[in-house]
């Protein structure tokens, strides 16, 4: 009778154990995802290189890093000063520990990625901004990289694209990430009134501070599908005015409607279309 | 006083309001209406007027002071044709070669559905690069409350300066202790880490000037004011044109601190 017993199996935990670890089951790190336009189970593989719903045409956020591997050539892109780091200039409460926490669960130095690469041959400097970092917002950092990213591009006569995503002018540097707003628009303002070009393409979600500086300076303007683009954000409209807001209400396809964009280009599309108006654009090409 | 009593000052009823500034400051003002584009905005009062015998484009917020006309004038929070009647008026400055004087009083830009609609967004960021190249001196004055992109917008200028009792924000203190405390009640301590008293602007050489209050007597203010004004428009409108554009490039290109 004995060897057909059952006995119940160690269980580590019941002893508790602190050398315990439990082992992870043999499943990589997010195999499914919901998605949050059909609101449907997605194996992530399906969502290829370009991440989108394979159901819907969802576009799931990229990492900055993602984007620019994405849209240049492969080992075209050169990072620019990469090193630079936020600082509490204004002694905020808690500012330090989050932006430790940022450089630490997004691998990244600030909420922006500046550098210069190709496009399908086309030389052109590049910007992304990414979620991953307090929301993509916009501190003296990301102000100074812009900034100097455009004045490269002024001074070597290229052109800029853009990929904006973010929250806004950054709360913990108060009046000080305000003013990279103004910052930046002189430095677009030089780079256009020399007839270089600025391709903005505005990713989910691109509001405050961003959309009311060089996010609406392009001199075309696209936009990814379904991205949030607006001053304020939803919520703050909502409470403001207590009205409920219209369907698909600050969606790219919204301000196109509005005439606020150029256009709206899915992800797949996005290298060759750019390319192409670099092309348009070369000054070769006159 | 702290931070909040200063919020507080600024917001306060019966502080004067952007027609003060300009009834007491100029002669021969005339106020001129709309964008051209889709209408006029009435928490924006812009047009021309004399200072001394000095031609000029006065622009300014105004926040209204009966209930009747807070409503009317949306309580100073400008919508996008605000925003593009000032540009307008500054674009016609530059072609007479006027200085541009812009009075800023507001919570910030308006944030509703209509804003958004025409572009709330666009019309700010297009008046930041257009104010950056305008070819005339411009001097902003921060009267009372100085909120946010909204408040930019009339203050990319070759000077700022402060009354003793303005506020300069990135967000109001409402909305930073929302967000950072989950709490409204944490109004003071949100307004003392935003840094927005004058003194602190001065201190980050975000402004150059504050205007003091001298205990509320705005006669005097008005007056030291304009000697100010005229004193230093003329002394801008002597620069050639590349100086004053490059001086007002580089008064915000140095402006962020970071380590590398």
């Amino acid at each position: 009778m004995d060897k057909f017993s059952f006995k119940k199996t160690r269980n580590p935990l019941e002893f508790s154990d602190p050398s315990f670890q439990p082992r992870s089951p043999a499943i990589p790190e997010k195999l499914c995802i919901k998605c949050p336009g059909c609101s449907g189970i997605v194996f992530t593989e399906e969502t290829g290189p370009f991440k989108i719903c394979p159901k819907c045409g969802y576009h799931f956020r990229l990492s900055a890093k993602e984007r620019i591997d994405l849209i240049s050539d492969e080992g075209s892109f050169e990072e620019h000063d990469a090193n630079m780091l936020s600082r509490n200039i204004l002694g905020f409460p808690g500012y330090d520990a989050k932006l430790n926490s940022a450089r630490i669960s997004s691998r990244l130095k600030e909420a922006v990625i500046t550098g210069k690469g190709k496009i399908m041959g086309q030389h052109s400097y590049i910007f992304a901004m990414d979620a991953g970092f307090m929301m993509g917002s916009m501190g003296s950092v990301v102000g100074e990289k812009i900034t100097r990213l455009f004045e490269r591009a002024t001074d070597e006569k290229l052109p800029v694209i853009g990929f904006t995503l973010s929250g806004g002018a950054r709360m913990q540097e108060g009046t000080v990430s305000l003013m990279q707003m103004a910052k930046v628009s002189g430095a677009v303002k030089r780079h256009s009134d020399k007839g270089n070009l600025y391709i903005a393409v505005l990713t989910h979600p691109t509001t405050g501070g961003v959309t009311a500086s060089f996010a609406m300076e392009g001199d075309i303007i696209l936009a990814e599908p379904k991205a949030l683009i607006g001053f304020a954000g939803p919520r703050v409209i909502e409470q403001t005015t207590r009205q409920k807001l219209p369907e698909g209400f600050q969606r790219a396809e919204f301000l196109l409607n509005k005439g606020f964009i150029d256009d709206i280009v899915p992800r797949p599309r996005q290298k060759e279309y750019l390319a192409k108006l670099l092309m348009l654009h070369s000054r070769g090409a006159e | 006083m702290d931070a909040y009593q200063r919020v507080q000052a600024a917001r306060k009823m019966g502080r004067p309001t952007g027609t003060d500034y300009i009834s007491n400051i100029f002669s021969d003002f005339f106020e001129f209406h709309g964008d051209r584009r889709f209408g006029d905005d009435p928490a924006i009062i812009a047009g021309i007027a004399r200072l001394d015998d000095m031609p000029v484009t006065v622009i300014a917020h105004e926040k209204g002071k009966t209930t009747k006309e807070k409503v009317l004038r949306n309580f100073g929070m400008a919508h996008p044709e605000g925003y593009r009647k000032a540009l307008r008026l500054m674009k016609q400055a530059e072609k007479f070669g006027r200085p541009v004087i812009c009075f800023v009083d507001t919570a910030g830009a308006d944030c509703g559905i209509a804003a958004e609609e025409r572009g709330q967004g666009q019309a700010i960021a297009e008046n930041l690069m257009e104010m950056m190249a305008l070819k005339v001196p411009i001097i902003s004055v921060l009267i009372g409350e100085g909120g946010s992109g909204g408040a930019l917008a009339l203050a990319v200028a070759d000077q700022v300066w402060m009354l003793e009792n303005a506020v300069y924000s990135v967000i109001s203190p409402e909305g930073c202790a929302s967000i950072l405390w989950k709490s409204p009640t944490k109004v003071k301590n949100a307004s003392e880490a935003l840094k927005l008293t004058a003194e602190d602007m001065l201190g980050l050489k975000i402004i150059e000037r504050i205007i003091p209050e001298n205990f509320g007597d705005f006669d005097w203010v008005y007056a030291t004011l304009k000697g100010l004004l005229y004193e230093t428009l003329a002394g801008l409108k002597g620069l050639p044109v590349e100086t004053l554009l490059q001086n007002r490039y580089e008064r915000f290109r140095r402006i962020g601190e970071y380590s590398e």
